[in-house]
């Protein structure tokens, strides 16, 4: 029966890889040396590069992609994705702003929860009904962006002085809200690297039906999976809010998981599943970021910036992709 | 009709059933519905997405998926604008032509390199931006509709009914014919169902693939430049997250995501329940459009989970 | 015979075909002529999948020579194969399952009407009237995969023989077949046959082999080792062409490294207690009919049959891998929750599977995490690994297992195949399993490894750990099992112990009983 279809393994899909190791290198530290390579660009032919609060700006800036960036990474290595992220941040965005009355912390939590609970639906139409993660993301993303902007219709500003302390205050010179997201990817740094439960999203992504022979909750990692997802999205998006003194449920977080999905593959996490490169995504991330600011200040347009994107996600996308896909 | 029969006809006509339920549930709830003017209005707005989700059907039918759409029908509004100073005939064919190029250079990396068509065309949907916003001045230019005859293809009306509504029928028939009854049809039926299996079967798996992210991609620059004839204008903004309306209202309308099965007719029907959709909202007077947004989202969740259950019921024969 | 006087259609003369580290064919010859139904057997590992791709296009042989129709031929590829007529009906059928039937038969050739558009009514006319001659009496409009497998792949072959097949290659057809269903493709088979086309029959079922093929092909280990008239051939020596080695074959090759009083099954293996895994009336509709196992601490208890008998299947079952339509598993006298692994594994009952790559190994991981990965749980505290509790461990199993990698932290892929299957023996050790469940733990690894994990299994069997072993090695089998359970068609058809585990008698209970069904 099943045993009769791999007569001593099929070579075919071992096919050698051109140039091995310039592929697995680039793949690695490809990301690494882009940045490098930019801000070396931007110290010698940049003005004022080097100024704090150009950094500053660029860092705030980025700080609710690479958020994002982190639970999709994790999505992603279990060979899912998810679209989501985005409708997540506006209505995480709207609930903040509905709850403030209560005080910043008890909004900022229902805020929260709402991510989980948002991403709790697509986990569960994944791991549980068996819904392909595009779909079963696709759905929410339309339909929360919806309630986000039901629940706020319009751009609504507060003055609650600590949420809007959250957004633009800094210890030492570095923002809070840099700080956070520092502080998330060594604790994602931490989950996948040093838990069961990021050691299980791994082996899941690389060999589901090996994970499954090997006794793993499949189905309640990945769950979890998407509701971490939902839940960094949403703190993203409190984040986000905070920094803009205004809750925006119509356009914040507009796109943001194109700009996760690129940070991650740029980063090297492939989309096959079964490795997550955590640090890489971060980097992923920034490298787009600086990207963006390296042709604005040379005073190349959005559009340019635009384009070279898409370049570099199909470059990233062709150095990690497997040369057997089916 | 036996459990299996009943589940693939769910499954094939359940978004016209829908749809049918709707509309009568509508008309008899609020006068209003069931005016020409709103049926009027509703087949109209819904007419421009109808054409893209015609090309997302060929390409969710072969297995893939093209997210570039929604940029390139801003591309092709602002493109047919901008042609429409030389002439109808520019203004149709400069978009159609660019787009098709993108179209044709997506399907080849697709179809050579084996890398994900979600991929691919989610670079196409970023770099097809960078290139609309290129040639407008970052958004900043509206280029106007010159040509009269061109505007008249976008607004011109034949009992009611405006000129795209009777181009989208044409073409939804034509792309019934050429999925039905064509061996290219044949073809993009056959890779999104089992694809080693379509090679081992003669098919042109390759070429299949090209064509079909070609003919998507000109479908969205034909909408795109009907639209603009219809404003008059290429407007810049309009068309973000059009993929999506456009995968939404052809995987409710039965044709799986998964590839291998589906049809226009359900997708046409996907556009025109959302279209309903949206009028039955406006309908009930004090909810926002964004409340659409919320049941379309659900409706979308509620088929994929129904097509998940169908599909395990009909396994089981 | 007159037949055999033909010259052949397809031949293969000497060919060759190698793979990193393994000859997966070594100068095979193989004439199937015109109008001959030649059947062609072997078990795991002998080549017969590589021989037909080699026939197929999908494989280029390394050495010898192809020749179709009198003349030297090269497949570049499957379709091409195809093209020039020969034509493959696999096991899984090879259409596509969403399309309707009519569609899927006249893919490519469909009837055009006016402006050449497809005829809808002509073609679900043509495709009613080709599928009525192959008894399939359905609505050719549903999709192909509402219908039976075996109404399937009839469609499959109706398509092959429509698009002028001179060779039709059978792999296992009647795997999922219903009795009425193989009559109807025997039926076929013989009216192939009667027009002149060649029909390769690929399959264990040795009755039917004896009912529909005239000459037969044996290959063991990628080398020829019988062809000629089947019906000149007795049963019993057909088996022990596919599965035994020649006396002499045995000396030179030596012994396996099991121990010599384990072999002959001492008073340790036999009724120690009462058994750990108790698996009772596993069923499962066309794979297993009603198999009862059980294993006592200490025992290894072997599992044989050919291919296909249900071994692979009796395993998965019993760890919960492979849904039952009834049947229960007791561990230690409690029932195990049907359908869970991790609840399996947690009673302690594991399964080495039988696929490394597509079961076993997580490729984009560590030797060390794929060590790890099933022991996980217990490898720290609060859901936080204990990097020191697992580089004790790995290093544990690393040394015991003789694991060569060059370091814990190379990539698994990388190694070979026996290190490989020694990552997953240990995987399966670092649970402390009470029972370990073996599907071919020494397939496709070298000879030095092989013998590695054969002195394991029978230091863990000393050691207490029950042990259920599958095996295709009959020596293997023979040495390392006390008790072996005989299998066929899913079902449990003997069981030999103590003095009974012989090559010899278990490739009679084979044959034997697949003459008691035959007669019957």
């Amino acid at each position: 029966m099943a045993e009769l279809t791999h007569d001593r393994g099929g070579p075919r899909g071992r096919v050698a890889v051109l140039k091995p190791q310039v592929f697995a290198w680039v793949q690695d530290y490809g990301v690494y040396a882009a940045v490098l390579a930019l801000l070396l660009f931007n110290v010698l032919f940049t003005p004022h590069f080097l100024d704090a609060s150009n950094f500053r700006t660029q860092l705030v800036q980025v700080t609710p992609i690479v958020i994002v960036s982190l639970g999709m990474a994790l999505v992603i290595g279990t060979q899912g994705i998810d679209l989501s992220v985005g409708s997540v941040m506006a209505l995480a965005a709207a609930l903040v702003v509905l709850y403030l009355g209560y005080g910043w912390l008890p909004a900022l939590v229902v805020a929260v929860i709402g991510g989980a609970v948002v991403g709790a639906a697509g986990g569960a139409l994944v791991a549980y009904v068996g819904v392909q993660p595009i779909v079963a993301t696709l759905a929410l993303l339309v339909g929360v962006r919806g309630l986000a902007n039901v629940l706020v219709p319009q751009l609504v500003e507060f003055r609650n002085p600590d949420l809007i302390a959250l957004g633009s205050s800094s210890v030492a010179g570095i923002p809070v809200i840099v700080l956070i997201a520092a502080a998330l990817t060594v604790i994602v740094l931490f989950v996948v690297r040093r838990t069961t439960f990021g050691r299980q999203v791994v082996a899941i992504g690389g060999n589901r039906s090996a994970s499954e022979l090997s006794g793993l909750p499949v189905r309640r990692v990945l769950l979890l999976v998407y509701v971490i997802s939902g839940l960094l999205a949403a703190l993203a998006g409190v984040l986000a809010t905070a920094r803009l003194q205004a809750s925006d449920p119509t356009s914040l977080g507009m796109f943001i998981e194109l700009s996760a999905i690129t940070a991650v593959v740029v980063g090297g996490t492939p989309l096959t599943g079964g490795r997550i490169r955590v640090l890489s995504t971060v980097m992923g991330a920034l490298l787009m970021q600086l990207l963006a600011a390296t042709l604005i200040k040379h005073n190349l347009p959005q559009s340019w910036t635009q384009m070279v994107q898409a370049v570099i996600i199909l470059a990233a996308v062709y150095a990690t992709r497997k040369r057997e896909t089916r | 009709m036996n459990r299996e029969q009943l589940s693939r006809t769910l499954q094939q006509h359940g978004a016209v059933m829908v749809l049918g339920t709707l509309v009568i549930v509508g008309s008899l709830a609020f006068d209003s519905f069931a005016t020409p003017a709103n049926a009027a209005s509703v087949v109209v707005s819904s007419s421009f997405l109808a054409i893209i989700a015609i090309g997302m059907t060929f390409v969710i039918i072969s297995g893939g998926i093209d997210l570039s759409v929604g940029s390139l029908f801003v591309l092709g509004g602002v493109l047919a604008a901008y042609g429409s100073q030389y002439g109808m005939l520019v203004a149709l064919l400069l978009p159609l032509a660019v787009c098709g190029v993108v179209g044709l250079l997506q399907g080849l990396v697709i179809a050579r390199t084996g890398m994900a068509p979600f991929i691919v065309t989610l670079a196409g949907l970023l770099g097809v931006r960078g290139l609309m916003l290129a040639i407008s001045d970052e958004g900043a230019t509206t280029y106007l509709v010159k040509d009269r005859a061109f505007a008249a293809l976008g607004q011109g009306e034949i009992l009611g009914l405006s000129y795209p509504v009777y181009i989208t029928a044409v073409l939804a028939l034509a792309a019934m014919v050429l999925l039905q009854r064509t061996g290219f049809g044949q073809n993009v039926y056959a890779i999104g169902g089992n694809e080693q299996a379509a090679a081992l079967m003669g098919v042109p798996v390759a070429r299949t693939k090209v064509y079909v992210y070609v003919m998507s991609a000109l479908l969205a620059g034909l909408a795109g430049a009907l639209n603009a004839a219809r404003l008059s204008s290429g407007v810049t903004i309009l068309g973000i997250g059009l993929e999506l309306d456009a995968i939404a209202a052809v995987v409710i309308g039965g044709t799986l995501l998964t590839g291998g099965a589906g049809g226009i007719t359900g997708s046409v029907a996907g556009v025109l329940l959302l279209g309903v959709i949206q009028s039955l909202i406006n309908q009930v007077g004090n909810l926002t459009s964004a409340f659409q947004q919320v049941v379309s989202g659900l409706f979308l969740a509620l088929v994929v989970v129904a097509q998940r259950l169908l599909s395990k019921a009909q396994r089981l024969t | 015979m007159r037949r055999t006087e033909l010259e052949a259609v397809l031949e293969a003369r000497g060919v060759s075909k190698r793979f990193p580290g393994v000859l997966a064919l070594d100068g095979v010859s193989l004439a199937l002529r015109p109008g001959e139904v030649h059947a062609l057997v072997g078990e795991n590992g002998a080549g017969k999948s590589t021989l037909i791709k080699v026939f197929t296009g999908v494989y280029q042989p390394d050495g010898g020579e192809l020749r179709y129709q009198g003349g030297p031929a090269a497949f570049g590829t499957p379709l091409e194969a195809q093209r020039a007529g020969i034509s493959t009906i696999y096991q899984e059928v090879n259409l596509v399952p969403m399309m309707s039937v009519a569609r899927n038969l006249l893919l490519g050739r469909e009837p055009r009407g006016r402006l050449g558009v497809i005829d809808a009514a002509a073609m679900y006319g043509e495709a009613e009237r080709v599928l009525s001659g192959y008894g399939v009496d359905t609505d050719v409009r549903r999709p192909l995969r509402t219908l039976g497998v075996g109404a399937q792949q009839m469609v499959a072959l109706a398509r092959a023989v429509s698009v002028d097949a001179r060779v039709v290659i059978m792999d296992e057809p009647t795997s999922s077949l219903e009795p009425r269903e193989v009559e109807t493709l025997f039926g076929v088979i013989r009216r192939l046959r009667d027009s002149g086309i060649a029909v390769m029959y690929v399959s264990h079922r040795l009755d039917e082999l004896y009912r529909v093929c005239d000459q037969v092909t044996v290959l063991r280990d990628g080398r020829l080792a019988h062809t000629g008239p089947l019906a000149e051939l007795e049963r019993l020596r057909l088996i022990s062409l596919m599965l035994g080695r020649d006396q002499n074959e045995v000396r030179t090759e030596g012994l396996t490294s099991f121990s010599r009083e384990h072999a002959e099954g001492d008073e340790r293996g036999s009724g120690n207690g009462a058994p750990v895994v108790e698996a009772r009336g596993l069923t499962r509709r066309h794979v297993l009919d009603g198999v009862d196992v059980s294993v006592k601490p200490g025992e290894v208890v072997g599992l044989g049959g050919l291919l296909g008998a249900g071994r692979t299947e009796t395993a998965k079952a019993i760890v919960g891998a492979l849904p039952l339509d009834g049947g229960q598993v007791l561990v230690a006298g409690a029932p195990l929750r049907a359908g869970s692994t991790s609840a399996a594994i947690r009673a302690g009952v594991s399964l080495l599977p039988e696929d490394r790559k597509a079961e076993g190994i997580i490729p984009t991981l560590s030797v060390r995490e794929n060590i790890a990965l099933a022991a996980l749980p217990s490898m720290g505290r609060a859901g936080v690994v204990s990097e020191a509790k697992i580089d004790r461990i790995v290093e544990i199993f690393m040394r015991r297992l003789r694991i060569k990698a060059a370091s814990p932290h190379q990539l698994v892929s990388e190694l070979s195949g026996g290190n490989q299957q020694k990552v997953l023996l240990a995987r399966w050790l670092a649970v402390r399993p009470k029972v370990l469940l073996l599907d071919e733990p020494t397939r496709g690894i070298d000879v030095g490894a092989k013998a590695e994990v054969q002195a394991l299994i029978d230091e863990l069997a000393r050691e207490g750990l029950g042990v259920l072993l599958i095996s295709s090695d009959l020596e293997e089998l023979v040495e390392g099992a006390d008790r072996i359970l005989v299998l066929r068609e899913g079902a449990v058809v003997g069981e030999l112990s103590g003095d009974e585990v012989t090559e010899e008698r278990i490739m009679a209970t084979i044959a034997e009983q697949s003459d008691g069904r035959a007669d019957a």
